[in-house]
């Protein structure tokens, strides 16, 4: 057998490869055997694994400073509340506003 | 007691040795176990640790799985130094020699035609990010409205600048995808990963893998080198050169193939 022609140098693997590349590979592909020790990664993979790296690395992403997705309406519902919340108050604001300007007419308006 | 038998990899022999320093699970060296044309990379592994009850708790420690993990993708990774392994999933165990060679035997031809197929080749991963373009956004919104009409246009242009950010990330995904696939000899496109789970900055727009045949892989890597500056606000990560990890479902990739 002939051996492998040179390959470039590794990119990323060891420190750079990130756990989630390790992880995806080594649990979410390669060939599936059934072996004498009945495992079915399937029954943790999925949930249990995805879930628990999840929680587990949040803190870790938070020191990094990685939190964007706090301030992101479509991924957080706290931003989402926070964002209809300062609406509710711009649009309160504005609103007194006006019923200063114009107090008869918001008086006459309101009864 | 001799414990039970991890199988990282099936492969075909090879002349080369394996790195000499190479420990796998459980401290133990893995072994080359052969049988008619094939070879099974083992390692023995101790039944408190590898016995269904404890292997199925141990799953459930990140900890543990992280190291188990790492062990597994090095040796897998020392192996396609010097030849051309089918990985196997994590946690593929047997109690004994037997048990492998019965399952090598029943398995022989479906390893033979993956191996052919991927024989030769490695896998390159490319991972594409939008970078969060929050920054440049923020500077347009002034602290006050001066009215509602102004309100809703910036509200308007906020909505777009976000659409229009996502659609260029997204040509720009098809863009490379399409390159690269058409330099490559097969690809498979993954889940986009998770931020929280790759601590990586940026949303994952593409997660792919590409089969390329080792003496073309010099000229994938430059290929992908030069599109790294291409669009600013999109940032390209190589990672490499795998086992062909992604490849190895045979039936699936026939019946794509007319």
């Amino acid at each position: 057998m002939s051996m492998p022609s040179r390959l470039p140098d590794p990119y990323g693997q060891g420190s750079g490869a990130n756990l989630a590349d390790i992880l995806e590979r080594v649990l979410d592909k390669g060939i599936v055997i059934a072996g004498d020790i009945r495992i079915n990664l399937l029954d943790i993979e999925l949930l249990t694994i995805k879930l628990r790296l999840i929680v587990a690395s949040v803190d870790k992403a938070k020191e990094m400073g990685i939190d964007w997705w706090e301030d992101d309406p479509a991924l957080s519902t706290k931003a989402r509340r926070d964002e209809l919340s300062r609406e509710n108050a711009e649009l309160r604001e504005r609103l007194a506003r006006l019923e200063e300007l114009e107090p008869r007419r918001a008086q006459e308006e309101g009864s | 007691m001799t414990g039970l038998r991890y199988v990282y990899a099936v492969c075909r022999p090879f002349g080369a040795a394996l790195q000499s320093q190479l420990t796998g699970l459980g401290g133990d060296p893995p072994r080359l176990l052969t049988h008619h044309g094939l070879i099974a990379v083992v390692s023995h592994v101790p039944e408190r640790d590898f016995a269904e009850a404890p292997l199925r708790a141990h799953l459930e420690d990140l900890e543990w799985l992280t190291a188990t993990a790492r062990t597994h993708q090095l040796v897998i990774d020392a192996l396609t130094a010097v030849t051309t392994p089918l990985p196997l999933r994590l946690g593929t165990v047997f109690r004994d020699d037997s048990g492998v060679r019965t399952m090598m035997e029943a398995r022989e031809d479906d390893f033979h035609r993956i191996l052919d197929r991927v024989q030769g080749r490695v896998e390159w991963g490319v991972k594409v990010y939008a970078e969060s373009e929050k920054h440049e956004q923020e500077p347009a919104r002034p602290a006050q409205p001066a009215s509602g009409r102004d309100y809703l246009r910036l509200r308007r242009q906020q909505t777009r600048a976000t659409e229009d950010s996502w659609q260029k990330a997204e040509s720009f995904a098809t863009r490379i995808h399409d390159m690269l696939s058409a330099h490559a000899e097969d690809s498979r496109l993954h889940a986009p990963q998770n931020a929280t789970l790759s601590g990586a900055p940026g949303r994952n727009v593409l997660n792919a893998a590409y089969l390329v045949p080792r003496t073309a892989s010099e000229e994938f890597v430059e290929l992908v080198d030069r599109m790294k500056d291409d669009t600013p606000g999109m940032r390209v990560e190589l990672t490499g050169p795998w086992a062909a990890y992604s490849f190895t479902q045979l039936s699936d990739s026939e019946e794509e193939r007319p």
